[in-house]
């Protein structure tokens, strides 16, 4: 589904993805683990094409398309969800305005009609008990004066309502407490099918004790240092990132 | 931020879709303004000799005064002398009668959306359609009749119920109010007048639909709206002109009279051409709009949607006179590309617990400037009095202006008076969100600018609505950052 060649990019001209692999089947979860500073965020904002990243080198196929050629809104409607670390507020923009433009959107680029008022307001109803978000959604404006469980709450909803063929969960667990932590994993389980796929980036262990990863690997100045499978994430939870770093001869 | 600056140009630079020109003769008189102006006007309409000294008065008036300098506006000079003050439609020869209105105006506002044919009418909209100086149709005129409602051109109403004009023009602007004024008293050509007799709610909503044609010309209308003790009317204006190199002039007076417990709600779509991407030619809109709230417990609301001419100067005011009198004024202003506004509103409490709402929304994007400018009046006695504003600013570029001048001139320690003022941006980050849920940079800033503006654009009538929020997103098109 996803390929990713020796991916080089830069932010403000300076490089912090040197050289990225990486192969992602359909039916897979892949987690992303590593330091702060490691390239984590950067790597998911690159592949859903925030201008604010400069890509120098390498490529990227999702599904036999080159994925660095098309717009962002492009990348979205063929099927590639980021679930943001900080989830932006737009003032004055209804959940409802905003979701029916964004299905519609993804509708139009696959030659289907959109979608009529009652089907949409019955699919809203649906996708939210998923993350049990209340009937006030669709009324707020998006993520405005959402507390940080609501808002990422919110992403998985919005996952839900796209139905991509790749999520990705941008340290979706940070700052979530327990229960909203639990919500949301249930959500993206619930979500998981044997056609789509996810890479869930993360800092802790925590997360995956809910989402079982298939793969995991571990990301260390720019370059995926490590790639084993789910035992990984517990013997980084154990001995720390300090080995990681020992091994690469930093300290 | 340049980045994002070059999508929201993108956005914002999109194009006038009614520009064009309908080929048509027109009348015209001299260029120029002196008395023989004014008089070849008023008897081109065959007006009493009372409305011929009300102009002339009016014209002797302007011709001591001084174009304002105070607003926030670069207005380039402007030759009075080297405009033309009417110009007509000709008719075509043969039998005169109304329903015989030349098949050339017909497609030109059917172009514009306003289809005048008796079978095509808007459903619930009664049409007056104005073309440079004259009317040239209002529909449904005798279904109003009926209810005793008087909706036709201002012509017509100054030959059929002169009492009526004589009684409340200049009532509420009076030619000496300012030089706008005084220049529309003495020239001014057409419009619209309305009456609604006591106790009747019109039951449809009225509407002017004014289009300048002939090039060189500027427009002078005036609208006048009577509504008696408990009557109801929703009044709509919308305004359009073509494409031209060189700056039109447009200055109107709209006067409203609410008697007892009347209500009246005044909305405009202004659209008049707003000149070029590089600010070339538009249209110059001086206008002057005034309601009185006369009675006890009589509404006057303000609904504009701003989108276009190349300077704007007007605002919509209430006097609001009788005890708990209600005014209010909700208007989205939008700038784009060199475009200038300078635009509000004046409350002024006279009456006991009147209350008084404002809402400005402004928009700026381009190079334009985009000012509010308003005033909140309590006198001595006006016990009670309560004002709430609120006037927002969104910036859609970093070379754009938005400006904020509130005066409060409160008398009565009584009085409550609220200002609140935002500004924003729409952000990088907020379109890229909107981009990874597959919504485009120029949808996205739609979506953003008239949930921004919503407040005011559910004031509208519902058929206008949806089309005001076409105009918002179109007259933005290609300026988003």
């Amino acid at each position: 589904m996803l390929d990713i060649k020796n991916l080089h990019a830069n932010v403000n001209g300076k490089e912090i993805l040197k050289g990225i692999d990486l192969s992602v089947k359909a039916g897979e979860v892949h987690a992303i683990m590593g330091p702060n500073g490691s390239g984590k965020s950067t790597l998911s904002s690159v592949l859903v094409g925030n201008p604010a990243f400069e890509v120098t080198q390498g490529e990227v196929i999702f599904n036999g398309k080159n994925l660095l050629e098309l717009e962002p809104e492009d990348r979205s409607r063929e099927g590639i969800f980021l679930s943001f670390q900080y989830p932006v507020e737009i003032p004055g923009v209804s959940m409802v305005n905003f979701m029916r433009a964004a299905l519609n959107e993804h509708r139009k680029y696959k030659g289907l009609d959109p979608v009529s008022a009652t089907d949409f307001l019955k699919l809203m109803r649906e996708k939210r008990a998923i993350v049990e978000l209340d009937n006030k959604l669709a009324s707020r404006s998006v993520n405005e004066g959402f507390s940080g469980g609501e808002k990422k709450r919110n992403e998985i909803f919005q996952m839900a309502m796209l139905e991509p063929k790749l999520a990705i969960l941008d340290e979706t667990d940070s700052g979530l407490d327990i229960d909203a932590l639990r919500i949301v994993a249930n959500g993206v389980n619930q979500l998981r099918t044997p056609e789509n796929a996810a890479i869930v980036i993360t800092h802790y262990q925590r997360l995956l004790d809910y989402i079982k990863p298939d793969v995991v690997h571990v990301l260390y100045k720019g370059r995926i240092v490590k790639t084993a499978g789910p035992e990984l994430a517990l013997e980084l939870e154990e001995k720390g990132y300090d080995w990681i770093k020992k091994e690469m001869g930093d300290e | 931020m340049q980045e994002s600056n070059d999508i929201l140009n993108e956005v914002t630079s999109g194009d006038y879709k009614y520009g064009f020109v309908t080929d048509i003769d027109t009348e015209l008189i001299h260029r120029g303004l002196d008395e023989e102006t004014v008089r070849i006007i008023s008897a081109k309409k065959n007006e009493p000799d009372w409305l011929l000294q009300f102009r002339l008065k009016a014209f002797r008036h302007w011709q001591t005064l001084e174009m304002p300098t105070w607003p926030h506006l670069n207005i380039p000079p402007i030759d009075y002398q080297d405009i033309i003050y009417y110009a007509a439609p000709k008719k075509k020869e043969g039998p005169k009668s109304l329903d015989e209105v030349d098949p050339e105006l017909l497609k030109t506002f059917d172009k514009l959306g306003i289809p005048l044919h008796e079978r095509a009418q808007l459903a619930g909209m009664a049409v007056d359609a104005v073309m440079d100086s004259v009317s040239v149709k209002t529909t449904f005129k005798e279904t109003l009749a009926e209810k005793g409602i008087i909706f036709c051109s201002f012509s017509e109403a100054v030959l059929h119920h002169p009492d009526l004009v004589q009684q409340y023009l200049g009532s509420v602007v009076g030619y000496r109010d300012n030089f706008f004024a005084a220049l529309n008293s003495a020239v001014f050509s057409d419009g619209s007048f309305v009456y609604i007799p006591k106790g009747v709610r019109c039951p449809m909503e009225l509407s002017t639909y004014f289009r300048i044609n002939a090039a060189n010309t500027g427009q002078f209308e005036r609208t006048l709206i009577v509504a008696d003790d408990e009557a109801y009317v929703s009044y709509l204006e919308g305004c359009t002109a073509p494409m031209r190199d060189e700056n039109q002039l447009h200055a109107a007076i709209v006067e409203i009279v609410a008697k007892e417990r009347a209500e009246v709600k005044y909305s405009t779509v202004q659209n008049w051409y707003p000149g070029d991407k590089e600010g070339k030619g538009g249209i110059y809109n001086f206008v002057t709009k005034r309601g009185l709230c006369k009675g006890e417990g009589s509404k006057i609301s303000w609904t504009q949607v701003e989108t276009g001419s190349a300077i704007t100067w007007k605002y919509p005011s209430c006097i609001l006179a009788g005890d708990n009198s209600v005014g209010e004024f909700y208007s989205v202003a939008v700038t784009n590309n060199y475009q200038q506004a300078d635009t509000g509103t004046k409350m002024i409490h006279l009456g006991k617990n009147t209350r008084s709402t404002i809402v400005s929304k402004g928009i700026s994007a381009g190079h334009s400037q985009n000012s509010y400018r308003g005033l909140v009046k309590v006198s001595p006695r006006a016990e009670g009095a309560r004002n709430h504003s609120q006037c927002d600013s969104l910036l859609l570029s970093s070379t754009c202006g938005a400006h904020t001048f509130p005066y409060a001139d409160i008398q009565n320690e009584t009085a409550v008076v609220e200002h609140e003022a935002t500004t924003s941006k729409i952000s990088e980050e907020q379109l890229f969100y909107c981009q990874q849920r597959g919504i485009s940079v120029e949808e996205a800033v739609g979506l953003i600018v008239n949930g921004y503006a919503r407040e005011v654009m559910n004031k509208l009538p519902m058929e206008f609505a949806v089309e005001a929020q076409k105009l918002l997103t179109i007259s933005l098109e290609g300026s988003v950052g």
